[in-house]
């Protein structure tokens, strides 16, 4: 979408993570996704009189690691608040969350974009909880209330305004989703809303010196929709300041089936929070030893395996960047290499580059993800490993892996049915070079002659006549032997 | 410090109380009443007094990460003005 | 020995019980009629669970019989209708929680059934605990045993009158500002605030979550003593809960008062007081030091900025607590809502009483945007200089004596047109709430009207037992606290 290079656009997100402990974070109830209405329910959580929230351990602890991977400051001591608000699937009447004192401070990330590496600041990173839901659809004369949700952990994590397009935008919610999934803190799925978004996103004129109005868009359940309702409403401000109107604080639903925005206009006043700090839980003190301690246990984040790839593996920046956009794409790769490498010669950099192109190229012309993969990584890996050890050569490779992913199977067993296995037998080859030389004594001649190209010719000629399996460089040294 | 009629109309809705014209003038005048107390506070100067929000300093304590409860659907509906199928019923929510 | 054994303290009661020349059952049945007969012109109970008592008890008699029991075993409580009884209708005393029967228990009673403990029922109370007269609850006033045109004082009017009027042995009641003391005081028992933290308020149906403490409404210091060994501890379901070890309170009540410093803070004895109260005091004063006290005057500067304090932090949290009664899960709801917002409005508008109202009002307002940092944050610094004044006098001395109340028992109806007024009568027992620290009321002597007067002893933090054993101590001395009404 083109958008109007007079304008810079600011964009600020908000992403609330729901962290994967077993129980919710105030009470024993489980927490898991998919459950039957309100079987995950008990007094604490559904806001009966009398009792109390007491906050679960790993909470705090995966909301650590995320500060610590982010590069934030832990505060040693921070303080629940309460958020006052009416709602149906808010059964206390208010949201237990973090006001002035968050846990975590002043964090960042970079973003890989192609021309540069840029950071990103992160506000701040509260912990909160999850409402319930209410459902409307098919209901007649009512609504009903299932608050199964209510009592997630959620962490709140705030960016910084800094993302200047939609396409940073994308890429920052991709790394931070790549670090909460190798941290395991968050599945990161986005269409089951435990990874949500929501965007504040204004523009102002190049050079002007304050930020302009921003409208918060909601509704964002993919990076995708994130990335389309910013255009959208970039160009829709745009517009009307264009027109001479102004842009008014508000939130817009995304409407992704139209690819438009909303306002949401409440019917209810402006929003009066009433924050204050939660009286039934006494302030959260850290020790910074035992920050340190969960900083022992954090996993190789998504850039440091990058520098990895980079400076062991030898793989090129790009690369090193694509393979550990995720923990699953990661793990594909460093599966591979290991097969790979045990069977005796080690090619990380080819391993990536069947990764990445072969690949990659196949899943995203099927729309599949690396977990959706009908190659597995092992498969991959023998088929790496069978050319790097001379057993296929590398066209027959990409024929052999259009069936792995087409139809299954095990590599070795595809290249043995169908007779693929590369001719390196130099007294086999020396046989079919000869019938080559004999059946084409003009180009001999005119090889002796001076004319080394037609070498080539004669090459192909071989490779032919050995249905492409003949092994190319032992084809060359044996035809350059006997016409030398 | 008085209050009027508009301020305890947007408290009320904040508050989610139906009050009456003739409650607005009772709320108006006693809660004028009662925050004239408060203003006794003034005359206590607090710059760089740390809020106190708990009676007792102690730190907050946790629970391990396990389930302990949560089925508890029929027991908790049956407490319900309205329940159907499984949830909690409420006039028609409409967004 | 009383051959009515409704009129015996705890103590009693449960020495009785264990030479097995009392049996639990007859003890509750002889309440149970006592109750009968009463009640209706006391109203001290809303709700009664007879056959869950006559249960309690029959099970009871049997760990007594089997020489199991502890103290507690058998001994008739009365329970404020806040504290959440699995099974047994609990309504804060609100029409807005009539219909409520919790599925789950309070840990205090969970703690004290497990002890033997029988419940009779559950006493009436201001509304959700908003009140110094229980003139505020859904269920009518309270009425003074001691002239029944008076109030008991709240909220915890419904224990305390069970107590004075000998309907149970011992009651429990909270205390957010006050709400155990001057009920206490008004009605010539005894009554104790542990330290905030000291007990568990899962259960309790929260008013002010940083304020609200539950205590035992007994006899006597000793029977408080008995009550509060087996309710106080940590519990882990209360992130608020002190994680401290439970002193032998029974144990350590003979410590008498020699040579214990005990403050008078001026501010206690100055205009307000009145004349029956300050010579009550007076004489109080000097059996204290007859009994080997060393009294030391000293000045809480701060005590009276503890009413604004209060008046905007109680409400504040309270009007928090309040939002989940909103008729969709629990409780009341209003008839036919046209749609959700009708739902919320007209459910809390026909639920809560207007005291209620007014509180969950003052406290939406004094949060709201814009007033947060006038009041609110204002009232938090001044609360920690209210503490600070406090953690200063006890670096002097040891306890504090003071009146619990400015005056008796007033008349039904007297205050309840004017707010102000109605909290101006807390002034010397909601600084306590504030600073968090133990505190209990003992009677002190009668007025002219022969209403009785309450002293107010306050301790150290988790020093429950230095005021239980001076209380104790002026007890064995006097014998105002085994005075009964005429009923």
């Amino acid at each position: 979408m083109p958008i109007d290079p007079h304008y810079e656009t600011v964009i600020g997100l908000e992403v609330h993570a729901q962290l994967l402990t077993q129980s919710k974070i105030f009470c024993g109830c489980p927490n898991r996704f998919g459950a039957q209405a309100n079987t995950q329910i008990c007094p604490v959580c559904s806001g009966f009189p009398g009792v109390l929230p007491v906050m679960n351990r790993e909470m705090v602890t995966m909301a650590i690691k995320t500060g610590l991977a982010i590069n934030g400051t832990i505060r040693t001591y921070s303080e629940f608040s309460r958020k006052n608000y009416f709602y149906p699937d808010s059964p206390t009447g208010y949201q237990i969350s973090q006001y002035d004192l968050p846990i975590i401070e002043h964090g960042e990330l970079f973003i890989d974009l192609p021309q540069e590496r840029k950071r990103i600041g992160v506000t701040r990173i509260h912990m909160e909880v999850d409402a319930g839901k209410s459902l409307h659809e098919g209901i007649v004369g009512a609504s009903w209330v299932d608050l199964n949700r209510v009592g997630t952990p959620l962490l709140e994590i705030v960016s910084e305004p800094d993302m200047r397009s939609s396409e940073e935008a994308g890429a920052y919610l991709k790394k931070l989703r790549a670090i909460v999934r190798f941290l395991e803190v968050c599945d990161g799925n986005m269409e089951e809303g435990s990874f949500r978004c929501d965007a504040n996103v204004s523009v102002r004129r190049y050079g002007a010196p304050q930020f302009g109005t921003r409208a918060e868009l909601k509704n964002l359940n993919s990076i995708r929709n994130v990335m389309r309702a910013i255009d959208y409403e970039v160009d829709r401000q745009i517009d009307l300041i264009e027109g001479g109107g102004e842009v008014v604080q508000e939130t817009r639903l995304w409407d992704a089936n139209n690819n438009i925005s909303r306002s949401m206009r409440s019917k209810e006043d402006a929003h009066d929070y009433r924050y204050f700090p939660e009286p039934d839980l006494p302030p959260l003190t850290l020790e910074v030893a035992h920050i340190e301690q969960i900083r022992q246990t954090l996993p190789e984040l998504p850039d440091q395996m990058a520098a990895r790839f980079q400076k062991t593996l030898e793989l090129s920046e790009y690369d090193a960047g694509v393979l550990t956009a995720s923990r699953e794409m990661a793990g594909y790769y460093e599966e591979a290499n290991a097969i790979v490498t045990q069977a005796g010669k080690a090619s990380p950099k080819a391993t990536a580059n069947w990764v990445t192109v072969e690949l990659l190229g196949r899943l995203n012309k099927e729309g599949l993800s690396i977990e959706e993969s009908p190659v597995p990584a092992k498969s991959l890996g023998k088929l790496v490993a069978m050319i790097q050890t001379g057993e296929i050569s590398g066209k027959i490779a990409k024929q052999v892996f259009a069936t792995l992913f087409d139809e299954g199977g095990e590599p070795e067993k595809i290249v043995a049915d169908k007779g693929l296995k590369q001719l390196s037998d130099s007294g086999a080859i020396e046989a079919e070079v000869e019938k080559v030389l004999a059946a084409n004594p003009e180009q001999v001649e005119q090889y002796r002659g001076g004319k080394t190209k037609v070498l080539g010719f004669l090459v192909g000629q071989v490779m032919q006549a050995t249905r492409g399996k003949a092994n190319p460089a032992l084809v060359n040294t044996v035809l350059k032997q006997k016409l030398g | 410090m008085s209050i009027k009629a508009d301020t305890v109309k947007h408290v009320a809705n904040l508050a989610r109380l139906t009050i009456s014209e003739e409650e607005v003038e009772t709320y108006a005048d006693q809660l004028s009443q009662i925050l004239g107390l408060m203003d006794q506070l003034n005359s206590l100067p607090t710059d760089g007094v740390t809020p106190m929000s708990h009676a007792v300093e102690i730190s907050m304590p946790a629970r391990e990460d396990t389930v302990t409860n949560g089925d508890m659907q029929e027991i908790l509906l049956a407490c319900a003005p309205d329940s159907e199928q499984g949830h909690f019923r409420v006039p028609k929510i409409i967004e | 020995m009383f051959s009515d054994p409704t009129r015996l303290s705890l103590s009693q009661t449960a020495d009785q019980l264990k030479k097995r020349q009392l049996s639990s059952e007859k003890l509750v049945l002889a309440f149970l009629e006592r109750i009968e007969t009463i009640n209706p012109e006391i109203n001290a109970y809303i709700t009664l669970d007879r056959i869950g008592a006559i249960r309690g008890a029959q099970e009871a008699d049997k760990r007594l019989d089997a020489k199991q029991g502890g103290p507690l075993t058998g001994i008739p409580l009365a329970i404020k209708d806040l504290f959440c009884t699995q099974g047994v209708r609990t309504t804060c005393a609100s029409k807005i929680l009539n219909n409520f029967t919790p599925p789950y228990e309070s840990t205090v009673t969970t703690r004290l059934k497990a002890a033997g403990a029988v419940m009779l029922g559950k006493t009436n109370m201001d509304e959700f605990a908003m009140g110094s007269s229980n003139e505020t609850s859904f269920f009518g006033s309270v009425k003074n045993p001691w002239d029944k045109s008076r109030i008991p004082g709240g909220s915890s009017g419904g224990s305390a009158a069970a107590v004075a009027a000998n309907l149970c042995t011992a009651a429990l009641g909270t205390d957010t500002g006050g709400s155990i003391r001057q009920p206490a005081a008004l009605t010539g028992i005894t009554g104790l605030k542990p330290t905030y933290g000291r007990v568990s308020r899962f259960g309790m149906i929260a008013f002010a979550s940083s304020l609200d403490q539950a205590g035992p409404m007994t006899q006597s210091a000793e029977d408080a003593a008995l009550l509060l060994q087996t309710m106080a501890g940590h519990d882990p379901k209360d992130a608020t809960s002190i994680n401290a070890p439970v002193p032998d309170y029974v144990a350590e009540l003979n410590t008498g008062l020699k040579g214990r410093k005990v403050g008078i803070p001026a501010e206690y004895f100055s205009e307000g007081l009145s004349q029956s109260v300050r010579e009550a005091l007076e004489t109080a004063k000097k059996q204290f030091e007859a009994l080997g006290a060393e009294l030391v005057p000293l000045s809480l500067p701060t005590t009276k900025q503890a009413i604004p304090t209060y008046y905007i932090l109680a409400p504040a949290e309270a009007s928090s607590n309040l939002a989940r009664y909103d008729g969709v899960r629990f409780g009341y709801r209003c008839d036919n809502p046209q749609d959700l917002r009708d739902l919320f409005f007209r459910t809390r508008a026909e639920g809560f009483g207007s005291e209620v109202k007014r509180r969950i009002m003052l406290g939406t307002y004094v949060l709201s945007s814009g007033y947060y940092d006038a009041y609110y944050r204002k009232a938090q610094k001044v609360r920690r200089l209210i503490a600070n004044d406090f953690k200063a006098a006890f670096e002097k001395v040891d306890l504090l004596l003071a009146p619990t109340t400015p005056d008796t028992a007033f008349k039904l109806g007297e205050k309840t047109d004017d707010p102000v007024q109605m909290y101006l009568s807390d002034i010397f027992t909601i600084n306590v709430n504030l600073a968090g620290l133990p505190a209990l009321s003992i009677p002190c002597g009668f007025d002219n009207a022969n209403l009785p007067i309450g002293l107010q002893l306050i301790g150290r933090p988790l020093d429950e037992s230095g005021i239980l054993s001076a209380a104790h101590a002026y007890q064995q001395a006097t014998d105002w606290h085994t005075r009964n009404p005429a009923l």
